[in-house]
This record gives structure tokens, C-alpha cells and sequence, in this order.
């Protein structure tokens, strides 16, 4: 009888191995899917929002934790540089969470009167990713900033 | 539920940038969370949209997405050229609005 017992444990330690075995390949192959989904959406959410223009690196400056360990509340800050003038100033500046489900996490339109084209806020990161934040200025051009968050706990739900 | 509180300095010298802070308590749902009972996501409700006017003109818009975090915290510059008053309007994707605002003395 105890053996009995043993036997049928063992079997099914077997077949709970082998199902989740089974499982953390599906989830992989999934991810594996959805991460590339996730980079094209990105880029399909600033094409769709600044057009076919392609941003230089510089002038936007991102600041954020280097470890964030609750992805619910991560604060940043974005600070593009001009001088904001009439004839010179930042119109948008765009900010995307290239590896969260939705990308796009805000966007920020500034004036002249704006007197400098920066912004602090909080925002929800899903997991270890980068964090991109593009300035479109009054003349048409576009720059981009990059800086990488690691995420203890993920907060985007689920 | 929601509430608004805005900081913006009493005084100014003309012409100087200040920074103004906000904050509004909000849930912002953002679609993707589940009923953790019924296992059925939670509608997408959030704060979508804000404003920040000085004496009638924008100064800073904001079009904020999910990702945002609960009870959204914005803190941005503005430069003020003369006394007046800052109006700050926050719309959320139902349409419902919620307004504060905040006057300054240039002196």
C-alpha cells in the first residue's frame, strides 16, 4: 500500500515536471513573440505620432532608477534641451516603455511660455526594459533619449 | 474619488520660470488588470488628459497614456511673465473633468 502511495506520487511529480516543462516552453516561445511585437509597436506608435521623421540621439536627457523594485510606481524625469523661445522651442516630447504591453506612456506639449520643455512623473514598468523618450522641436527635428530600467516586480497587471 | 492638488509659488519675479507641481488621486485602471474573482479584465478608465493654462493660454499639455501610474503626479515648468492665474483642467477618458486653480503675484 505504501508503495502504492510512493509510486502514484512519483508519477505524478513526473507528470506535473513534464507539464510545466511543457508550459515554460509555451510561455518562452510566447514571449519570444510578444517582445517582438512589442519593438514594432513602439516604432509604429512614434511613426504615427511624429511621421516618418528619424530622430538623432542627444538633446534628451532621461532620468530614472537604475533598479526600480516596484514596477507599479517608477518616477522619471524628461528634460529636452532648447531654448525655448518662439522661434525655437520643444512642441512635444514623447515617452514609451519600449517592453510594457502599451508602450506609449505619455506625451508632454510645451510652449514658449513653457520656459523649459522638462517634466517629473511616475510610471508603471512590466519588466526590465528601456525607456525612450523623443523631443520633436518647433522646426520639425527630432531627437531621442535612451535610459535602462531594471525591474524587480512588475506592475502593469495581468 | 479623484481630488486635485496643484503647488505653484505665491510670488514670482517677472519673467521667471517656476515649477509647478499636481497630483490627482486616481485609480487610472488601465485595462489589462484582471478581476482576480471573476477573471475578467477591468475596464480601461483613466485620467487622459491635462492642462495648464496662465491667464487664459496654454502653457503645458499632457496626454497621458496607461502606463501612467495611480494617482498621477505631474510637476512642470512655466515661466511667468506678469501677475494672473493658472487653471488647471485634468479630463478623464469618460468625459468626467475636474479643475483647479492657483493665482500668482508678480512683484
Amino acid at each position: 500500500m505504501a508503495d502504492n502511495i510512493h509510486l502514484e506520487i512519483v508519477d505524478r511529480r513526473d507528470f506535473v515536471l513534464g507539464a510545466s516543462a511543457v508550459a515554460a516552453l509555451a510561455t518562452l516561445t510566447t514571449l519570444g513573440s510578444t517582445e517582438a511585437l512589442a519593438k514594432a509597436d513602439w516604432n509604429a506608435e512614434l511613426k504615427a505620432l511624429i511621421g516618418d521623421v528619424k530622430p538623432a540621439t542627444g538633446k534628451v536627457s532621461l532620468e530614472l532608477p537604475e533598479i526600480a523594485e516596484n514596477g507599479n510606481t517608477v518616477p522619471f524625469s524628461v528634460t529636452a534641451d532648447s531654448p525655448m523661445t518662439a522661434s525655437d522651442h520643444v512642441k512635444e516630447l514623447h515617452v514609451f516603455a519600449t517592453g510594457n504591453p502599451i508602450a506609449h506612456v505619455v506625451s508632454l506639449y510645451f510652449t514658449p511660455e513653457s520656459g523649459k520643455a522638462t517634466a517629473t512623473s511616475r510610471m508603471r514598468l512590466g519588466k526590465t526594459q528601456d525607456v525612450v523618450a523623443v523631443a520633436v522641436m518647433s522646426d520639425g527635428k527630432a531627437y531621442m533619449g535612451k535610459r535602462q530600467v531594471k525591474v524587480t516586480i512588475g506592475g502593469c497587471g495581468g | 474619488m479623484a481630488k486635485p492638488r496643484v503647488k505653484v509659488p505665491k510670488t514670482a519675479k517677472a519673467g521667471e520660470i517656476i515649477q509647478i507641481k499636481t497630483l490627482i488621486s486616481h485609480k487610472m485602471e488601465n485595462g489589462l488588470r484582471k478581476d482576480k474573482k471573476t477573471g475578467k479584465p477591468i475596464p480601461r478608465k483613466i485620467i487622459s488628459d491635462f492642462v495648464a493654462k496662465f491667464n487664459g493660454k496654454d502653457v503645458f499639455k499632457a496626454k497621458l497614456h496607461g502606463g501612467i501610474s495611480a494617482n498621477p503626479y505631474l510637476a512642470f515648468d512655466a515661466k511667468v511673465p506678469a501677475s494672473g492665474e493658472f487653471e488647471f483642467t485634468w479630463t478623464e477618458d469618460t468625459g468626467k473633468t475636474w479643475t483647479a486653480k492657483k493665482s500668482i503675484t508678480v512683484g
